[in-house]
């Protein structure tokens, strides 16, 4: 039997990251998110590995820069005001096709908005973020288990393809406690490959830079064509997504993370009232499950989305379902968090009443 | 005997070696000589006063100037 | 006949594409020499800039990373603290070191980070076309300045020597210019010193070095190490400002 804790979502990532053979964090305190640092401090220290405390998240996103760049796991963790300060490191990181993992903590935005949950970094995760044509793979988990399990797929996922990998998790998870079970064996960091193109001196090799730049006529043009080549891939290989009840559905409720689990209580108070509802939780939101709502829409009526914003995964669902389905909305910005009976009364306003 | 070897299509001409840089001053820009980029590059005026100090090297940003001895 | 000054094997056989008269170029051929006299060059890892040297990532002979503008010393912790064998310099102009990357740098200070600042101080922005920087001098003309700088509109320059001086944890911090043989000669080793810092893990070593840039400057080449001696190094006198070393004797 794998062991089994009671613990704070943000003490599972720390978990999960240490789990993912990753030694090297570099972080700025900011609510919710808080524990992360706190308890990482502790962890690494234990494990011998690396914890910075930096002047900003801008240093931060360098450190990992340089991290990654000496072929090292690297992660840091922060919140959304906080991730705003690192999309410029996140677009160099893209530009130089380096994995590192990023955590957002979400929290209410705009400005510095408040410390509450929120999903109102949506667009900014999986439109790239920062400047210029780049994506980030975006991982949404929903429990504290996903919390300490999605560090390691976030990184085999960002070493896979050389890309920035994120998770967008936000401040109920970070905060919550559930039973987290530790499913696999630690990683033990000295057991991953070596890079081929990490820096380390060029001690009988070639020297090799790492650089985002390229001022030749036509050669940024080309090597940019060769990343969306490879988020092509990313998008062929990586959707992730839960489907449950689905299948005979008139209503398909799209929800991630938090949302999903409010979501999830009411389906099953319309299911309890014979309603056919599903649930469709995406768990990458960058390559988004395109594909399966796209089937979906082929013979669902109704779709409702669920969202702790104002509606920005609302255009996602709207695009992969491309006019074949009604898409309605129900959302709660600036640090709201839906409840089941809310949603439920949505799903009953959308199929006409029908108790 | 020392020797001062200027790479002509290095050199920018940018005279830094020229001034008062050269103790024994044989350095000088060529009024008459350009290279493929455009510019008048160092030459030795009087080779066999060169004492090798490698202060023209030292000051070249290029460096176009190699000293032998 | 012996070649006994020539390109060091420090440097690519690339042709820099400096303007004439750049004072890049000596400081870069200076830290290529010690590359190889320290024998560290196959266990560098250099950062380049942003601004002229951003090439830098083309002209060194060892690994090279081109961060953020400004955000090298935080590249140089994320790699040194990653692989401590390495010996890290970070190449930086006054506009990444002293304006958009301040806080990076006196962090690193503080933090008594086990790398290697080298700065290059010209008192103007060369790649975007001489503009002001953080460190052109009063009354000094700049394409935003050009009356020159006012103190009272944009105030004043910073001594970046100085400004860490006040921090503690730096460990060694000289200032050099590079506009004559006896000032290379002096940067060259105070260069070597803050290499070897690093290499004996003692810390954070920065070396501020006047530079010449006669085309944002306006002058020639001659005209402008020759300004260096009258005017730039009045305002920013040359010397040492921390050695730990020595105090710690």
């Amino acid at each position: 039997m794998a062991e089994k804790r009671l613990m704070y979502g943000n003490h599972a990532v720390v978990e999960g990251v240490i789990y993912a053979g990753c030694r090297f964090f570099a972080g700025y305190p900011i609510t919710p998110q808080n524990e992360i640092p706190e308890y990482m401090s502790i962890r690494m220290n234990e494990e011998g590995g690396v914890f910075l405390q930096t002047e900003s998240e801008i240093a931060a996103i360098n450190m990992l820069f340089g991290a990654a760049a000496a072929g090292k796991r690297a992660m840091t963790s922060s919140s959304s005001p906080g991730i705003s300060l690192m999309q410029e490191g996140i677009s160099y990181i893209a530009g130089a096709d380096m994995p590192v993992l990023v955590v957002n903590v979400v929290r209410g935005g705009p400005g510095l908005g408040n410390i509450a949950p929120a999903q109102s970094d949506y667009y900014q995760a999986t439109r790239g973020g920062g400047h210029g044509d780049y994506f980030t793979i975006t991982l949404a988990p929903h429990s504290g288990q996903e919390l300490f399990e999605f560090p390691r797929l976030g990184f085999e996922l960002a070493e896979k393809y050389r890309n920035p990998a994120l998770i967008l998790a936000d401040g109920l998870l970070g905060q919550m406690m559930e039973p987290v079970e530790f499913t696999y064996e630690p990683i033990d960091p000295t057991s991953l490959p070596e890079k081929e193109w990490a820096l380390s001196g060029c001690k009988g090799r070639e020297r090799r830079v790492v650089r985002s730049y390229d001022l030749r006529p036509g050669k940024l043009e080309d090597l940019n064509r060769r990343r969306f080549e490879k988020y092509e891939n990313i998008k062929k290989n990586e959707q992730r997504f839960r489907a449950s009840r689905c299948d005979d559905a008139d209503l398909v409720v799209v929800a991630y993370g938090t949302c999903a689990r409010v979501s999830d209580a009411a389906v099953r108070m319309a299911r309890d009232r014979g309603l056919k509802v599903g649930l469709l939780r995406p768990i990458s939101l960058w390559p988004f499950p395109w594909d399966v709502l796209g089937d979906m829409s082929k013979r669902v009526e109704h779709f409702l989305v669920v969202e702790m914003s104002c509606g920005q995964m609302i255009d996602d669902v709207k695009l992969a379902t491309e006019c074949r389905s009604k898409v309605q909305f129900h959302g709660r910005p600036g640090g709201g968090v839906p409840t089941p009976p809310e949603i439920y009364e949505k799903i009953l306003g959308v199929l006409g009443g029908t108790r | 005997m020392p020797e001062v070897k200027i790479l002509e299509e290095v050199c920018k001409g940018c005279g830094l070696c020229c001034d008062d840089v050269c103790p024994v001053d044989i350095l000088i820009l060529s009024p008459d000589t350009i290279n493929s980029s455009g510019y008048h590059p160092t030459v030795v005026t009087d080779m066999k006063k060169c004492i090798g100090c490698g202060y023209c090297y030292m000051i070249c940003p290029e460096p176009a100037i190699e000293v032998y001895k | 006949m012996k070649k006994i000054f020539g390109r060091p094997a420090g440097l690519t056989e690339i042709i820099q594409r400096y303007c004439p008269g750049c004072g890049h170029g000596i400081v870069h051929r200076l830290i290529a020499e010690l590359l190889v006299e320290l024998d560290i060059r196959e266990r560098t890892v250099g950062i380049a800039p942003v601004g002229c040297s951003v090439f830098a990532d083309e002209y060194f002979n060892c690994d090279m990373i081109q961060p953020p503008h400004g955000r090298g010393p935080a590249v140089a912790t994320g790699i040194k603290r990653s692989r401590p064998d390495c010996v890290l310099f970070s190449y930086q102009g006054d506009g990444d070191l002293a304006a958009i990357g301040t806080a990076e740098t006196v962090h690193a200070a503080a933090r008594n980070e086990k790398i290697t600042v080298i700065f290059i101080n010209n008192a103007i922005y060369g790649m975007t076309g001489g503009q002001l920087a953080p460190t052109t001098l009063p009354g000094m003309r700049s394409t935003t300045s050009v009356k020159g700088r006012d103190v009272v509109k944009q105030g004043y320059p910073i001594k970046v020597c100085e400004l860490l001086s006040g921090v503690d944890g730096a460990y060694y911090l000289e200032r050099c210019a590079v506009n004559t043989p006896k000032n290379i000669i002096k940067t060259k080793k105070a260069l070597k010193t803050a290499f070897k810092n690093q290499m004996d893990d003692k810390g954070f070593s920065l070396v501020e070095i006047l530079s010449m840039c006669p085309t944002g400057w306006g002058v020639t080449p001659v005209q402008s190490k020759q300004w260096i001696d009258d005017v730039m190094s009045k305002y920013y006198p040359l010397g040492v400002y921390r050695d730990r070393a020595k105090e710690e004797k």
